[in-house]
């Protein structure tokens, strides 16, 4: 890490509320975070790979969920993204994480999205993917980008 | 490539930061109406073309790193979609040829697709 001021025992923690208005916001939050993460001196690679896993996330929160919050933890080794919603739930993860899987709306598809991208996406761009589940209630992703990270993007 | 060139191929209408054009250059490029496919292939690419006029194509290739997007078919963005792009730094063009002309006139010209994982 090259941040100034951001070393080792250093935590910065970020709060973003998505909300479901206008979809040209979405992906304000994952633009907050790359900034954020290029002020304090990660490599453009890490950066990559949190912001598209994060602004997936975001997206996919617009989409399914109507908005929900993302909640940033950012050490000089690791990025913890953790996003929940008050959604639909999903039925079946694992039917979920297949590329192509889609039950995005028309909406969503003619804003270039909705292709069945998203989880599978956020899965290589991570080191750790976590999806919790609970149809009627929501849904939990946790992510982490490890500094260094085994990922192969 | 120099964006004022890529202009100059796809007879382009600058849209925003028209003041960045001879200082960037892009060495390759990507067509797509899909941004997660762009999110999910794309790599060290600094142009994006495509005919999704709204403020999420500006949003990806911001993620992306990438410096220019052209809409083809002569499609014009919306204020403020063109506003996003100017605030990030971001070239707008807007060309009349097809996606297939478009990328097919900026390959023959010695740009190319660059690297997919």
């Amino acid at each position: 890490m090259q941040g100034r001021g951001f070393g080792s025992g250093n935590t910065v923690t970020l709060h973003y509320d998505v909300d479901a208005g206008d979809f040209s916001s979405a992906g304000e939050a994952s633009a907050n975070l790359k900034r954020t993460l290029k002020q304090l001196g990660f490599p453009p690679e890490v950066v990559r790979r949190a912001t598209i896993a994060m602004y997936e996330g975001e997206i996919n929160m617009f989409i399914h969920a109507g908005g929900g919050v993302a909640d940033v933890e950012i050490t000089p080794d690791e990025i913890r993204i953790k996003l929940v919603d008050s959604g639909p739930g999903i039925p079946d993860i694992a039917l979920a994480m297949q590329k192509g899987y889609s039950t995005a709306s028309e909406l969503a598809r003619e804003m270039g999205f909705g292709a069945g991208m998203g989880l599978p996406n956020m899965q290589s761009y991570t080191d750790e993917l976590i999806v919790e589940s609970q149809v009627g209630k929501g849904t939990s992703i946790s992510m982490l980008v490890r500094v260094g990270g085994s990922s192969a993007q | 490539m120099k964006l004022s060139r890529v202009q100059e191929l796809l007879k382009a209408t600058v849209l925003c930061n028209d003041r960045l054009l001879d200082e960037l250059e892009v060495n390759a490029a990507c067509g797509s109406d899909l941004m997660s496919d762009v999110l999910a292939f794309v790599k060290d690419q600094g142009m994006l073309l495509t005919g999704l006029v709204n403020a999420q194509a500006i949003r990806t290739a911001e993620m992306m790193d990438m410096r220019c997007v052209v809409f083809v078919r002569g499609k014009l963005p919306g204020p403020s979609v063109v506003d996003l792009a100017a605030e990030k730094d971001i070239v707008v063009m807007s060309t009349p040829y097809s996606m297939f002309t478009a990328c097919g006139t900026l390959y023959a010209g010695g740009l190319v697709g660059g690297t997919i994982h």
